[in-house]
């Protein structure tokens, strides 16, 4: 069974704002009987151009009808512009939150939502752009870059909860695939301009883990380290007191400095004695 | 508020006459059947009584049953010991409308390089018995077709098949889950080789299956393990749970042969004919001369199972349904879209499942409480009215 939340279960057993609007403002329709949901949204505006009413018909499960219910709701007293920032998200949030493989049914709310503004703003109704990747449940290449962008999608498995795409046969799993690749393909670098450390700040944190850490140890057989440069991943080193003699220095150096200064600074540090 | 448990095909009610044979042995007889002593060899000797009870049940000897933890472990270690015992042949045959116990051990068997035909139905959920004929060879290692199906409740001739496919070197296995106690069952009458069953279909608890071995069929074990089971599953046995099978199994028999399902049968036709009756748009999914008197699978069109379920929830009514939403998959059930149930009728289907304790007043309360739903649930859909004026021009 479904782990509904009590605002979805609610939503559900009173929906609000069931039926038409005859003369409505805006009518979008998205969903189809064979795909197991529909919905058509409608709203009516004030003369401020504010939504006043807005109706719903749906067919589907719980989760469907509930986000339908919750879109009517949260678009009262809105402008069409404040309407359309309306992502599924929000209708996730406002009911609480949904399960995952449910997440297309918020979805639909939204598409219903932008397709009824579309339709009030006298634009024709937009071809279908895009290629279709997902065959079994018409879904183009556009519709999943764009719901993989919005929810930070990274899987296949997600893809296909948010909007059925790779639900059915399963063929067009390879190009989704490339799809989300392409995306986090493009995305990654711009995370990894945020370096975890500047240069100062390597060479400061390597200075404070050798006096707080590593001498301490050293001193205990009265030896010494000090540190000498850093060059980008390179650490230069040299060894005083006892362990200047020492002919276990090396082993020291490997074992223990370098493995305790990459737990403490950063995985590739490579040190070295000079 | 009182449940009104219509979704038997799931599971069942464990019998009390079963709670009570079964609980001794959780408690004070906790003897190891191996074991020397006659403390552990009295439990032996109600492990035998059991055996031959779940034999009795499907015309088996004792010897022919191995006990198993589950209906899949059954259709695994019968599958998999078919194939091992006929390495020379790499072709395997089911239905379309298998339990995915059996569907998706075959799928799995296809990527490993058998070649697989998946028999087709007609629209009453019917074998296509010509396309299984034309499609076997020499090649072919194993045929595994269910008894009744679990969503429609519709019989697959089992004797009729088994008894032409016998004599060709062709290990034929059926899953019979759904099928023994509720239907009578002799298995000499047949060329069945492999026969599944499980526990909590039948009144006893979760986690106690059967495997029916025809003698002289070639068998290799799945666990391997002692000599339980005369070395056909390893482990050490499941001895309340065993003793709670062979009970359900007598209580079976006993039901069977009072004639119980004749009952049940009616129930499930009064409950039928009614919601047909009192809601338009809806038909039932399968053969329904065919097919188990406690099943029924009913298509509302234009209504999505999904919600329908959850309403009935309320009113405490247990039902399960075909449709996508239920699962998580997007695809209305295999068995349906097999039967090509159209998808407006495939989203709205509910299967009704009853047992020996249902009653009349449930059935009543069925019929009275599902028709509001339906309809309320129409009357939000944006497809209904369009439908109305269609059937009525």
């Amino acid at each position: 069974m479904w782990e509904y939340t009590d605002k979805v279960k609610d939503h559900f057993l009173n929906p609000r704002n069931v039926g038409v609007i005859e003369d409505a403002d805006g009518v979008g329709e998205v969903g189809s009987l064979s795909c197991g949901d529909a919905l058509t949204f409608y709203f009516k505006l004030d003369e401020n151009g504010k939504i006043k009413e807005s109706k719903f018909q749906t067919f589907g499960c719980a989760s469907a009808i509930a986000s339908s219910s919750a879109l009517t709701e949260m678009v009262k007293g809105l402008t069409l512009e404040e309407a359309k920032n309306i992502t599924n998200e929000d209708i996730a949030e406002y009911l609480g939150g949904l399960p995952k493989e449910k997440m297309h049914c918020s979805v639909m709310g939204r598409d219903a939502l932008e397709k009824a503004i579309t339709c009030h703003l006298g634009e024709p109704e937009k071809e279908i752009e895009g290629k279709i990747v997902c065959e079994c449940f018409g879904v183009t290449d556009l519709e999943i870059e764009r719901v993989v962008k919005e929810n930070h999608l990274s899987t296949i498995e997600e893809v296909t909860d948010y909007v059925k795409a790779g639900g059915g046969c399963g063929n067009c799993h390879d190009s989704i695939q490339e799809i989300i690749d392409t995306i986090l393909g493009t995305e990654r670098p711009v995370k990894k301009k945020v370096p975890v450390l500047t240069n100062l700040q390597k060479i400061k944190l390597i200075e404070e883990s050798i006096e707080r850490e590593i001498n301490p140890n050293l001193k205990k057989d009265a030896g010494r380290l000090e540190l000498v440069d850093v060059d980008g991943n390179r650490v230069m080193v040299r060894f005083g007191g006892s362990c200047a003699s020492c002919v276990k220095s090396p082993v020291t150096l490997k074992h223990y400095v370098e493995s305790r200064l990459r737990e403490l600074v950063s995985p590739e540090l490579e040190v070295e004695e000079v | 508020m009182n449940v009104i448990y219509l979704d038997n095909n799931a599971t069942t009610k464990v019998a009390p006459e079963v709670v009570d044979a079964m609980l001794p042995y959780l408690s004070e007889y906790y003897g190891n059947p191996s074991s020397m002593h006659s403390f552990g060899g009295d439990v032996a000797d109600k492990i035998k009584k059991a055996r031959e009870n779940v034999a009795n049940l499907i015309g088996a000897t004792a010897d022919e049953i191995v006990f198993t933890s589950c209906g899949t472990e059954s259709d695994s270690t019968a599958i998999r010991a078919a194939v091992e015992s006929n390495p020379d042949r790499k072709h395997i045959v089911t239905s379309r409308v298998e339990h995915p116990a059996v569907k998706n051990l075959y799928e799995t068997l296809s990527k490993k390089g058998y070649r697989v035909t998946f028999v087709p139905v007609d629209n009453q959920g019917h074998l296509d018995l010509d396309y299984l004929y034309k499609n076997l060879s020499n090649d072919t290692a194993v045929v595994s077709l269910m008894w009744a199906n679990n969503e429609t409740g519709v019989i697959f001739p089992i004797e009729e098949i088994s008894q032409k496919i016998k004599d060709r070197g062709i290990v034929f296995h059926t899953d019979a889950v759904q099928a023994v106690g509720k239907i009578p069952i002799d298995i000499n009458e047949t060329g069945v080789d492999l026969l599944s069953l499980t526990g909590h279909k039948l009144h006893a608890p979760k986690g106690i299956g059967a495997l029916y071995i025809r003698k002289g069929t070639k068998f290799s074990p799945f666990m391997i393990g002692g000599h339980q089971e005369r070395g056909r599953r390893g482990g050490t046995e499941n001895v309340a749970s065993i003793i709670a099978l062979g009970k359900a199994a007598e209580l079976a028999q006993k039901h069977l042969d009072e004639d119980g399902y004749a009952h049940i049968g009616r129930l499930r036709d009064k409950l039928e004919t009614s919601l047909l009756n009192r809601i338009s748009h809806s038909m039932v999914n399968g053969d329904r001369k065919h097919r188990l008197l406690n099943t029924t699978s009913i298509a509302f069109e234009y209504v999505e199972g999904e919600a329908i379920l959850l309403m009935m929830n309320e009113h405490g009514i247990c039902a399960s349904s075909g449709s996508a939403c239920t699962s998580g998959s997007l695809e209305p059930s295999h068995v349906l879209r097999a039967m090509g149930v159209p998808f407006t009728a495939a989203h709205g289907s509910i299967r009704f499942s009853l047992s020996r304790y249902t009653t009349e007043e449930e059935i009543d309360a069925v019929i009275e409480k599902t028709p509001p739903i339906i309809e309320r649930l129409r009357s939000m859909s944006p497809f209904w009215k369009e439908a109305v004026k269609l059937a009525a021009v």
